[in-house]
């Protein structure tokens, strides 16, 4: 039986339907990603999990109980905010103690949680500072260790590496995934990055207009979106959608898999690209852009802009003319309605 | 001369001025009170004469000073705590659990305050006397209260605002219910702005004048009233109304001297940060 349960969730501010009927199980020691473009509910959901907000109808239930009406700070769940929402009059000793405190723990046991929380995060030497004396990295372990020391049925993330520069993101982002390898603890982390979404989830929910558009393994997402808006959400640079009829030589290619007014997708590695005229269709280069590791070549077949990604740099140049294979084994089809059709 | 130090010079001079300026009646009214009734009509004015003690006793002998200042003191803390008892949960409503009317709300009260007081005095007068409050303390501090809860909203309302409201809900996820949220983590971070409101509101207390000739006299009345006393009835006697004012005044301006590094603070509440 699912650890924690949504049944049919719904919420509304007013008039304005924001969550309009989420159905989700989630396991023991599972690590879910929220994920979906800005307005899509996801911290909306998180916050309604947390009881931040009031539920408009459906049930919330977590080992077994029905927490649908229980006030946040009986629910036993333990959030990070994207703010890191520190205590600024307290120390990060009592910031990480206050839960406990509250609660009427012994002033031993406290501090040995404390300390092991600090000792875990690298923050032993910082336990008498105030936040404001700290780094914005700092700042954000007091946050997950505030949560760790409540030992807390399931943690909650409120993207929370979204005030993070770009490396330190990428440092935190690690520490986080060990984190939850060695704590096994229960835990949704809402994001708009989809590669914190692929790294972290052990399962990802894609959210669109208060709706779950699927749910899967990161890999599972990407290798098999179930409709198109997935698809192109999932993967960077976006999947190149293709009208069916638009490029006549692709649709040969696919071998008469592609529905006739449908699209077909094409994840930019699944695109090569052959200097001069060849096997494929005929295209233009109208950039390059090189990564280092990877290079990007965005080019015009017959009107359609598609990119393609290889491993290995280039010799081309925008203006070249060039000719574009598919690779038959990885596409994607879908049928008017955007909807994956079975390849 | 270095040109850029004449801007701050004038500058300087121009400060200088405004304060005398602003300081000269104050001064003049400690000075006038350590004068005879002789010195204090003298023309040309005196700034150089042999001080008395005489106005203060005799200020104590005729109207009983200690009686006012029980009174004064007694109103002005009454109407502070009990404004700050009731604003404090208005404010802290009105900062975290806004509403499409909370702005319309605030506007509201403070539109109160753009009524000229004696608007309000013939019901209010009539309600202090049917409920035989004329002349109490009671209806001073209640009075009190009621005029300054507009200001200590407002003020209290942009303290709390400067509190990031994750914090708070921070605190719900740490189990703290609505008490604990306040004592430990509200109240710390807003304790400059309660501190402030309540200074303030204590001083306009203490100075209030309109309403304390209006509902009190002779039992009830602040040291306000005790002042008017002085002026009228037996003419002018400048030398002891002046010693009357610097003793009615005298308290709230050392206090005030000791807190206003706070009522700045206060005052300037979200300017600064």
């Amino acid at each position: 039986m699912a650890y924690l349960q949504l049944d049919n969730i719904q919420k509304s501010f007013g008039d304005t339907h924001v969550i309009k009927g989420v159905n989700l199980e989630i396991d023991k020691g599972e690590f879910i990603v929220f994920v979906g473009p800005s307005g899509c509910g996801k911290s909306t959901l998180l916050r309604l999990i947390a009881g931040l907000e009031s539920i408009t109808s459906g049930r919330l239930l977590l080992d077994g109980k029905d927490i649908t009406q229980t006030p946040s700070g009986k629910r036993d769940l333990a959030m990070v905010f994207q703010s890191y929402a520190l205590y600024p009059h307290m120390s990060v000793f009592d910031n990480m103690s206050f839960a406990l405190k509250l609660a009427g723990v012994s002033k031993d046991v406290i501090k040995s949680k404390v300390d092991y929380a600090a000792k875990t995060l690298n923050l032993t030497q910082y336990l008498a500072r105030t936040p404001k004396e700290l780094s914005g990295g700092q700042r954000q372990r007091v946050a997950i260790g505030r949560a760790i020391v409540r030992a807390p049925k399931v943690f909650l993330f409120d993207e929370p590496l979204s005030n993070l520069d770009a490396a330190l993101r990428g440092n935190t982002r690690v520490e986080i995934h060990k984190l939850h390898r060695a704590l096994g603890a229960t835990s949704i982390y809402v994001t708009h990055d989809q590669v914190e979404a692929m790294t972290l989830a052990d399962r990802v929910v894609v959210l669109r207009d208060g709706l779950i558009e699927q749910v899967g393994t990161p890999m599972e997402l990407y290798d098999r979106p179930a409709n198109q808006f997935v698809a192109q959400f999932i993967g960077m640079p976006s999947m190149n959608m293709v009208e069916a009829k638009a490029i006549p030589s692709f649709s040969a290619q696919t071998g008469g898999r592609l529905p006739a007014d449908g699209f077909l997708g094409v994840r930019p590695e699944a695109l090569r690209v052959h200097q001069g005229q060849g096997i494929g269709a005929p295209a233009r280069v109208e950039l390059i852009e090189a990564l280092g590791a990877d290079t990007l070549i965005h080019i015009d077949v017959g009107g359609v802009p598609l990119v393609a990604r290889q491993n290995e740099r280039t010799d081309l140049q925008a203006g070249d003319a060039v000719s574009v294979e598919l690779d038959p084994a990885v596409l994607h089809f879908f049928n008017r309605e955007g909807r994956t059709v079975a390849a | 001369m270095d040109e850029r130090r004449l801007p701050l010079i004038l500058r300087a001079v121009g400060a200088w001025i405004v304060t005398l300026l602003l300081f000269f009646p104050l001064g003049w009214l400690v000075l006038t009170s350590f004068k005879t009734e002789l010195q204090a009509i003298h023309v040309p004015p005196l700034f150089f004469f042999e001080p008395t003690l005489e106005n203060f006793t005799e200020v104590q002998r005729r109207s009983d000073y200690l009686l006012f200042a029980r009174n004064s003191l007694i109103t002005s803390i009454g109407s502070t705590i009990i404004g700050l008892a009731i604003a404090a949960p208005a404010a802290y409503s009105m900062a975290f659990f806004r509403t499409k009317r909370t702005r319309d709300i605030l506007m509201w009260m403070l539109s109160t305050k753009m009524m000229p007081a004696v608007g309000a005095l013939v019901p209010i007068y009539v309600i202090a006397q049917t409920a035989g409050l004329l002349d109490t303390r009671t209806a001073l501090t209640v009075v009190f209260t009621l005029s300054n809860l507009p200001i200590m909203v407002w003020m209290l309302y942009t303290s709390y605002k400067d509190i990031p409201p994750e914090i708070l809900e921070a605190a719900r996820m740490d189990g703290a219910n609505l008490w604990t949220e306040f004592r430990h983590v509200v109240l710390p971070l807003s304790i400059g702005g309660l501190a402030s409101t309540g200074l303030l509101c204590l001083i306009l207390s203490w100075n209030e004048a309109f309403w304390a000739l209006n509902l009190s006299s002779a039992k009830a009345g602040t040291l306000a009233t005790m002042i008017a006393s002085y002026s009228s009835p037996e003419g002018l006697f400048w030398a002891k109304l002046s010693a009357a004012s610097v003793m009615a005044i005298a308290p709230i301006v050392v206090f005030g001297w000791f807190s206003q590094k706070q009522l700045v603070q206060g005052l300037t509440f979200g300017a600064v940060k």
